[in-house]
């Protein structure tokens, strides 16, 4: 669990992070999104103390952040950045046991664990090993950035636009990626984003900051339902019935009964339903789970589920 | 095997066989010398004064090289930073120092022979490598230094596995640029007695033998190119082993 109290940062008069308080429960992934200059990475950065806080204070799981030296904090803090940042100088598996190495884990202990990272994170480790990261796609450095960063096992990981430098097909792969392996380890995350759209992918809460400000910090639905400012209304954008219904699952809304044509799996979102329903003309979609027919699921649902929250 | 490398190896090889064996070499520089005159260099072994030239040009580039580095470390620590003005102007005097005046400047105080010649080299090679270890350190991926200090790597940590491996093509090239300035500079320590090649070409002035002059001018020559490309390639092979190979030097 981290939880920030009335954190500030001043930089000369400005105050890039103003009186920020929030907590992100363990196990929870919370996404931070604003424009740049919003203060959303220094806010992200006074976790693990690159940037020291001019006041306020970081409790994870209740012990003050100020209680050891930064580097012992930031050693069991993973950490992964916009541009993945490996080391160019060493080969993968150097790169993924930098932290292990600097906790002392003797060489068999971090072996197997950058074998069970590589192989997480479906990357051949007899063929991956050995490359040093320029001889790696962008799509697999950023995986190997966040191997390196969940090496050491840490509870809590750190992510600074993560996936900002990829294209949109291995972007969303990325992020789902991120998502299994969450569940996996239970990692908490914090994770800093300027958009919204990831955020409601990824985030059980969204905390949206402007000008140092947190203007709102939320679930994704209360987010969408009711924005706390004009800011935070706009960030969302003009299609909130649409990102309302990607967040739920198909499968809560099966009911009984049949229905034509091609069918939908239940752990579809009503997003895609919504729009397999509108692109094939249909009023209601067969429901598969595992292949095997388990209902159906209407556009009437669906439309009721896309309207403003009351 | 490269044509270019070819070329060297050949270059080498006749080197080294003229400095074992420079009698066999008669006919080349025969034309150059008037009638009477001896041909190859005779108040001295040319391989000995060729060591002793590299002996004093490599000890002196050791030197430049631990305290420039040095430097240049201390100054891009948070806690040296203020010593950066006053360290640039220490190595800009070194350079702007003409060899020759270091020279007759440190006669009276070290009297003739090596000692001055090793101190205007190296004086002169200080800069070069500061100035590159400078850059090398200071232009690193900011994404990298970011990662680095993020996985809680001390300074000293980041210093070691990081920048320094980094920043060494740079450096490198810094320490081929000082090493060949001295190579030739350390042919006017001849003036004050040093045993360089420079002895070689001076008797040649003297005596007026074209020859002479030739023998020792070469031989510098063809070390500096070979020194050279040696270590060039040696950068080249460091930037790729450190995956830097689109980065500029």
């Amino acid at each position: 669990m981290i939880e920030i109290q009335d954190l500030t940062k001043v930089y000369g008069e400005t105050a890039v992070v103003d009186s920020v308080s929030l907590t992100v429960p363990a196990g929870q992934i919370c996404v931070v999104v604003g424009t740049s200059g919003s203060g959303k990475t220094t806010l992200m950065r006074m976790i693990n103390r690159l940037v020291e806080p001019t006041s306020g204070q970081v409790l994870i799981d209740g012990q003050d952040t100020r209680a050891e030296p930064p580097h012992m904090l930031r050693r069991r803090i993973g950490y992964a950045i916009q541009g993945h940042g490996l080391f160019p100088h060493r080969t993968v598996a150097e790169n993924i046991g930098t932290v292990p190495k600097l906790l002392g884990w003797d060489k068999a202990r971090t072996d197997a664990r950058i074998d069970e990272l590589l192989t997480l994170f479906q990357l051949d480790p007899a063929e991956y090993r050995d490359r040093l990261p320029s001889e790696l796609s962008g799509g697999q450095q950023q995986r190997v950035g966040v191997a390196r960063a969940l090496a050491a096992g840490p509870n809590i990981l750190l992510m600074d636009e993560p996936f900002g430098a990829l294209d949109p097909v291995i972007r969303a792969k990325a992020q789902d990626d991120l998502l299994a392996i969450q569940r996996r380890f239970e990692t908490t995350v914090v994770l800093v984003t300027h958009d919204m759209e990831e955020a409601i992918h990824l985030g059980n809460k969204i905390a949206v900051m402007d000008a140092g400000k947190l203007l709102q910090y939320a679930t994704p639905e209360e987010i969408i339902a009711n924005p706390a400012t004009e800011f935070v209304a706009e960030l969302i954008g003009g299609d909130r019935s649409f990102r309302l219904l990607s967040l739920s699952k198909v499968v809560a809304f099966v009911e009984p009964g049949e229905a034509q044509g091609e069918p939908i799996d239940s752990g579809a979102n009503l997003r895609e339903a919504y729009a397999e329903c509108l692109w094939s003309g249909r009023e209601a979609l067969p429901v598969t789970r595992d292949g095997e027919h388990i209902g159906r699921i209407t556009l009437t649902e669906l439309a009721r589920h896309a309207a403003r929250p009351q | 095997m490269s044509v270019g490398l070819v070329i060297r190896l050949i270059v080498l090889a006749l080197l080294v066989a003229f400095l074992v064996s420079p009698q066999t070499f008669v006919f080349v520089f025969r034309p150059l010398v008037r009638a009477g005159q001896p041909v190859i260099y005779n108040q001295g072994s040319l391989i000995d004064l060729t060591l002793n030239h590299l002996a004093i040009v490599g000890t002196a580039m050791v030197l430049a090289t631990a305290l420039a580095v040095g430097l240049a470390i201390l100054v891009t620590r948070p806690f040296g930073a203020e010593f950066l003005a006053l360290s640039r102007s220490l190595a800009n005097i070194g350079q702007t120092f003409p060899p020759v005046a270091v020279l007759a400047l440190a006669v009276p105080v070290l009297g003739f022979g090596t000692a001055p010649t090793l101190v205007a080299l190296f004086l002169y090679g200080l800069l070069p490598i500061f100035e590159n270890t400078l850059t090398g350190l200071t232009n690193l991926p900011p994404t990298v230094t970011e990662a680095a200090r993020g996985m809680g790597m001390t300074g000293r940590q980041r210093l070691m596995r990081v920048e320094l491996p980094l920043a060494l093509p740079v450096i490198l090239a810094g320490i081929r640029l000082s090493t060949v300035i001295a190579l030739a500079t350390a042919t006017i320590g001849s003036t004050v007695a040093a045993r360089t090649l420079g002895e070689v070409i001076i008797a040649g002035l003297l005596s007026r033998n074209t020859a002479f002059v030739a023998q020792g001018g070469i031989i510098v020559g063809i070390l500096a190119v070979l020194i050279y490309d040696g270590l060039s390639a040696i950068e080249r092979m460091l930037m790729r082993r450190t995956g830097q190979a689109g980065r500029q030097a």
